[in-house]
């Protein structure tokens, strides 16, 4: 791809791009999110026309007018969100679009011939072409679809984000899958937001920003560091702050909780990171304690309350929980920016049943603002912003509703790194003993008006609950001292249960971790005790087998 | 932006004014008398209050088949309490009953979790079913009372400017258009809509919320049946069918979206109306009942695609 050009209206999305790709080759295409990495991609596939610039696959012209002209070229897209029937089977989707037929008759056999030798080509023989699609873990429909597009002929292989929903062992797998494929000469685009991947996987690497290209060069020879550098612009420093942080209260205790079977206490002003492989549990965990799943047996309890777990009972106890499932769970994405802020918490925003768009507006405005959210204004559709935004929407809800506990289940999947870097840097405000000026500004106060029989403010006093249940548990909490002597301290800090699959996110994040392995919660431990091998081993299982 | 919002929210008023100038220029300009459009107006109740809690309902991404079926249980239900009791009793029992139906609605969708295209096209039959036994399948007559003249014109110092029937409406309209926006329920509404799994993490009550959407529903069902009764002056429990249909379509043709998170009162009126203009229109034009049908179903199709047009190019 040469001087590539796009422009949206005044927006100019791609300002002469430059992109080759060898075949025999990985490159991997990095950017931040808004860098055009997505526009090109979608020119490529044939979804965009460019404005200018020119394409060629193998010397040829390559001008595509829809994606099934890609796929005719040789161009063939895996994108991040999958797209398998999964009603049909492994062999039905392989040849999906370009089935065998004979006068409009599908021609089974040649279909699992088809199917069997694009599968073998993957090296892996041993899956049945019979499988139903929807059976499959992720990883598994993953290579059905890249066993589609080689049986669709492809030579240039588009991978975009292709390990955010598989767990560690699974991206071994696929690396070892791009290698041989590789080797096969096939040529292959890897898009990613992480760069240890890059680093791993790729020969070379383009960096796009702000629709242009910002470096590019021999990933072997250049530093982590620098790539992010190039992405950002500017040299990375502290991606993870952290300021004074002083633990106070027990302000979440579980006790032998099931489904999870886990056990830990939360404390004001810590960041507890779970870690773990996919399917290990972590989020079912997460959900249980917000009232998401049933509990089966064990305890649960929020400062001073335990009772019924259901979500709005969590929320007005304090407690909000960020969707690791941004699109389909976290945010209501026809709704404005103002409603899926300010869901939690209607109250507060005009007399006995009303709701004041007006201070609706105000309220979410105040958000945009803080967390620099990038909009057209607090009544747009939250459909319509990029990932790193919409995930702040997201989280602004948990600010607005002016929570004690954060439950964040994966807060930076699929989010570019400035966003990244910001979420960070607000969970380390919300943890520490002196707030900074952005939290600041946030009247922190305004819940005690509207709602006053919510969860203590300084998590001392016993919690005066309203709504009937308070006959379930009323014992006003003990002074529970810390661990090793230290008093509380009564602060209004916040406190953070965060689960993550990035294991360096987590060191860097959190105050202690514990690791889920197989529907198991260990015990938590300082995060400076941990390594990234550490956590691998434990979460892996390898160190209870050896 | 402005400009884009306003056209946004009320495309469907300006269809409406286009279709009314269509039939203005074919038959003339009678069909802008005031007799003529109270005769319209009076024609849109029926349909109009039931597709206030079609909206509601639809906004909430479910919908509701029973309406016609509960339309007539109601007229059925208020010529059998004429008989006995004052007309006012009478209205308010057959509102009643009709909410009682749609409670019967919510808590078979909350409970059974049963879709509620399926648990309505059940209660479609069993209302309809309901109706015929309790009226014995005759037409039930009942005395002539003032309920009779809600939808009478306003001529002989009935109702002030306007049928009674049609203040109602309007003023259940204004309701229910502040209802949706400017309360929690409303938002809360639109939330479900939108996507369920959210309104279930920010803590909405989803299943009473439902059942409460549902039973107001019903109720407005109820009184639309209390308004068909005016019209008949007798309780006839085979009237209505297929009237959901039109309900449906009034909310559609009004922006509603049968994947819910959208819809507006005022969209609605209009699109009752639509139906209602083409009807007279059609009919005093001479035009025969089929042209009728081809170009309602047009308009109902039309307005989506549009819908679907002007959203692809924002």
């Amino acid at each position: 791809m040469r001087g590539v050009r796009k422009a949206f209206g005044a927006t100019i999305a791609l300002d002469g791009v430059d992109f080759p790709v060898r075949s025999g080759e990985v490159c991997a295409l990095v950017g931040q999110n808004g860098a055009g990495k997505s526009t090109l991609m979608a020119i490529l596939a044939g979804a965009l026309k460019p404005d200018a610039g020119v394409m060629r696959v193998e010397g040829a012209p390559y001008a595509p007018r829809h994606p099934l002209d890609a796929r005719k070229a040789g161009v063939a897209m895996i994108y991040q969100e999958l797209s398998l029937a999964p009603h049909l089977t492994v062999m039905e989707n392989i040849v999906l679009g370009v089935e065998p037929a004979r006068s409009g008759v599908i021609q089974r056999d040649r279909m699992r011939e088809t199917a069997a030798a694009a599968l073998t080509e993957l090296g892996h023989p041993d899956m049945s072409p019979d499988a139903m699609v929807g059976d499959l873990s992720p990883a598994g429909q993953q290579l059905v679809e890249i066993a589609r597009a080689l049986a669709s002929g492809c030579r240039v292989l588009v991978l975009d984000e292709p390990t955010s929903s598989l767990s560690h062992g699974d991206v071994r797998t696929l690396f070892d899958l791009i290698g041989r494929l590789k080797r096969q000469g096939h040529a292959i685009v890897y898009i990613s937001h992480f760069i240890e991947e890059v680093k791993e996987v790729s020969d070379r690497f383009v960096v796009l920003r702000d629709g242009r290209n910002a470096g590019e060069g021999i990933t072997a020879q250049t530093r982590a560091e620098d790539i992010v550098g190039l992405m950002v612009g500017r040299a990375l420093e502290d991606l993870y702050p952290r300021s004074d942080r002083t633990a106070g209260d027990a302000i979440l205790e579980v006790e032998e909780l099931m489904p999870g079977s886990a056990t830990f206490t939360l404390r004001r002003g810590e960041v507890l990171g779970i870690a773990g492989l996919l399917g290990a549990g972590r989020t079912r965990l997460l959900r249980t304690i917000f009232g998401l799943e049933p509990v089966k047996s064990g305890r649960i309890k929020i400062a001073a309350y335990s009772g019924p777990a259901t979500p709005q009972a969590r929320w007005r106890q304090g407690m909000g929980m960020l969707s690791e499932d941004r699109a389909g769970e976290g945010l209501a994405r026809t709704l404005s920016i103002a409603d899926n802020m300010t869901m939690t918490r209607l109250e507060s925003l005009g007399p006995a049943f009303a709701v004041l768009p007006a201070r609706q507006d105000a309220a979410a405005a105040r958000w945009i603002d803080g967390l620099a959210i990038r909009c057209s204004g607090p009544r747009q559709a939250v459909a319509q912003l990029s990932g790193g935004n919409q995930q702040k929407v997201a989280f602004a809800r948990l600010l607005h509703h002016d929570v004690d506990v954060l439950v964040l289940d994966e807060p930076t999947r699929g989010i570019d790194v400035s966003s990244k870097a910001q979420i960070y840097r607000l969970i380390d405000e919300l943890v520490s003993s002196e707030p900074r000026d952005g939290l600041k500004a946030v009247p922190y106060r305004y819940r005690d008006a509207d709602h006053e029989t919510t969860a203590p403010r300084n998590g001392l006093k016993t919690v005066p609950y309203r709504d009937g249940d308070a006959g379930s548990d009323t014992t006003p909490p003990e002074k529970t001292s810390v661990g090793d002597g230290l008093q509380p301290v009564p602060t209004r800090a916040r406190a953070v249960l965060l689960v993550s699959s990035y294991f360096p996110e987590l060191l860097g994040v959190c105050d202690r971790i514990a690791v889920m392995s197989r529907g198991r919660l260990g015990p938590a431990r300082p995060a400076s005790e941990w390594t990234e091998h550490a956590l691998l081993m434990e979460a892996s299982g390898a160190r209870a087998a050896s | 932006m402005k400009a884009r919002r306003f056209l946004d929210e009320s495309g469907v008023l300006v269809g409406l004014v286009v279709v009314a100038l269509i039939f203005g220029a074919l038959i003339g300009p009678q069909f802008f008398r005031a007799a003529n459009l109270e005769l319209m107006a009076r024609q849109t109740v029926i349909v109009a209050v039931a597709a206030l809690g079609m909206t509601m309902i639809i906004v909430s991404g479910g919908i509701d088949l029973s309406v016609g079926s509960i339309v007539s249980l109601s007229t059925v239900v208020v010529a059998l309490l004429l008989k006995t009791h004052g007309p006012a009793l009478a209205a308010f029992g057959a509102v009643a009953a009709g909410a009682a139906c749609g409670a019967v609605n919510g808590l078979l969708i909350t409970q059974l979790r049963v879709v509620p295209f399926i648990v309505t096209l059940g209660t479609m039959l069993l209302v309809r079913g309901a109706a015929k036994g309790l009226a014995d399948e005759r037409r039930i007559e009942a005395p002539i009372t003032w309920l009779n003249d809600l939808l009478r014109t306003a001529r002989d110092g009935r109702g002030w400017l306007l049928p009674t029937g049609i203040w109602i409406t309007v003023a259940l309209a204004i309701v229910v258009a502040l209802m949706l926006r400017y309360t929690r329920l409303g938002r809360h509404l639109f939330a479900i809509g939108s996507n369920e799994r959210t309104a279930r993490l920010c803590g909405v009550r989803i299943n009473y919320t439902k059942f409460a959407v549902y039973t107001l529903g019903g109720a407005l069902a109820g009184l639309a049946g209390v308004m068909e009764f005016s019209k008949l002056s007798v309780g006839d429990p085979t009237v209505a069918v297929g009237l959901e249909l039109d309900v449906i379509a009034a909310v559609i043709i009004g922006g509603g979206s049968l994947l819910g998170g959208k819809g507006s009162v005022l969209g609605t009126l209009a699109g009752a109306a639509i139906m209602v203009v083409i009807q007279v229109g059609c009919s005093q034009q001479g035009l025969p009942n089929w042209v009728q049908q081809i170009v309602t179903g047009t308009i109902i199709i039309g307005a989506v695609a549009l819908d679907r047009w002007r959203q692809k190019s924002a």
